[in-house]
């Protein structure tokens, strides 16, 4: 029964992959790599990994796919259509490339005599994969890689909001000379109620006061 | 299932991915390649973390899950800003790094 399972995920998993490189519009790029997700959680959960399982559907399958469709329906309209097929040989080359490196990971990992890799793995042990084993180890053993990366996601929140903010001037400054953003302006004083945050809500000018 | 064809699954979406980031010019749909081949990755270390029945591999996945969603969102705002200034979604055009 999990044989069947098993080809039924891998077969969904790579047919998901090839989707998001073949499919033109980007949109449909976005529902393939949905589909390839979940087989692959099918597959995490044939591996005993319960709660990664479960966060690869609900953290990747959800929150990360809805900032995709987002950004897709936000930037990715019909009439200006984005990312033409490319040149024929360079499409070969790229394939090219993909079959080398299926080779080397090939030859580097199930070549590398680990005897394991031919059996179904370690004997199971009841509770392997379940959140509490989870927790206990990102609470204990992982702590300091568990505080990093908390800090990673708020760095990359607060980069996010800064270079996708509205910018006043620098919209409407193409056609003339952009303005330039220099070190010294983060050090020069402001006056009170403007600063970046002003800006980012598009309400004050820049060097309006 | 052996744990060698899981490997031998995680072989094949990492080089799918990596060719779709050589072949594809859209810098969203080269993000989409770029969390394949993550995940494949993730698959691997999944993989590994049965073998020996011990559960580090799951807590690396969960991190390299953590780091794929912060690459997402720094990616997707670079995205938004090129799209704001009306430069074209297009990885061949930007060949400048200043704006």
């Amino acid at each position: 029964m999990s044989t069947v399972i098993f080809f039924i995920a891998a077969i969904g998993a790579i047919t998901g992959a090839i989707g998001v490189i073949v499919l033109q519009n980007p949109f449909y790029c976005v529902l393939a790599l949905v589909g390839h997700l979940i087989s692959l959680a099918a597959l995490f959960l044939l591996l005993r990994a319960e709660f990664v399982a479960a966060a690869q559907v609900v953290v990747y399958a959800g929150a990360v796919m809805v900032l995709y469709v987002f950004v897709v329906s936000y930037v990715g309209n019909d009439a200006n259509p984005v990312g033409q097929s490319p040149s024929r040989p360079a499409t070969l080359a790229a394939f090219a490339c993909g079959i080398a490196l299926v080779a080397e990971l090939f030859i580097a990992v199930l070549g590398s005599g680990l005897q394991a890799i031919d059996s179904a793995g370690a004997p199971y042990v009841a509770g392997f994969g379940t959140p509490e084993a989870i927790g206990k180890l990102l609470l204990t053993r992982f702590l300091a890689p568990f505080e990093i990366a908390s800090y990673l996601l708020l760095v990359a929140a607060v980069g996010a909001v800064t270079l996708a903010r509205r910018r006043h001037g620098l919209d409407e400054g193409i056609e003339g000379d952009p303005p330039t953003i220099s070190v010294m302006d983060l050090l020069r004083p402001r006056p009170l109620g403007t600063g970046t945050m002003a800006e980012a809500g598009g309400r004050v000018e820049v060097g309006d006061q | 299932m052996n744990i060698g064809w899981y490997l031998a699954v995680s072989a094949l979406i990492f080089a799918i991915g990596a060719g779709g980031v050589l072949v594809r010019r859209n810098p969203l749909v080269i993000l989409l390649c770029l969390e394949l081949m993550l995940n494949a990755a993730n698959l691997a270390l999944i993989g590994f973390s049965r073998m020996w029945g011990n559960g580090d591999g799951q807590v690396f996945a969960l991190i390299v899950m953590v780091v794929a969603a912060c690459e997402v969102t720094v990616g997707l705002g670079l995205i938004v800003a090129m799209h704001r200034r009306r430069l074209p979604i297009d990885v061949d055009e930007m060949r400048e790094l200043q704006g």
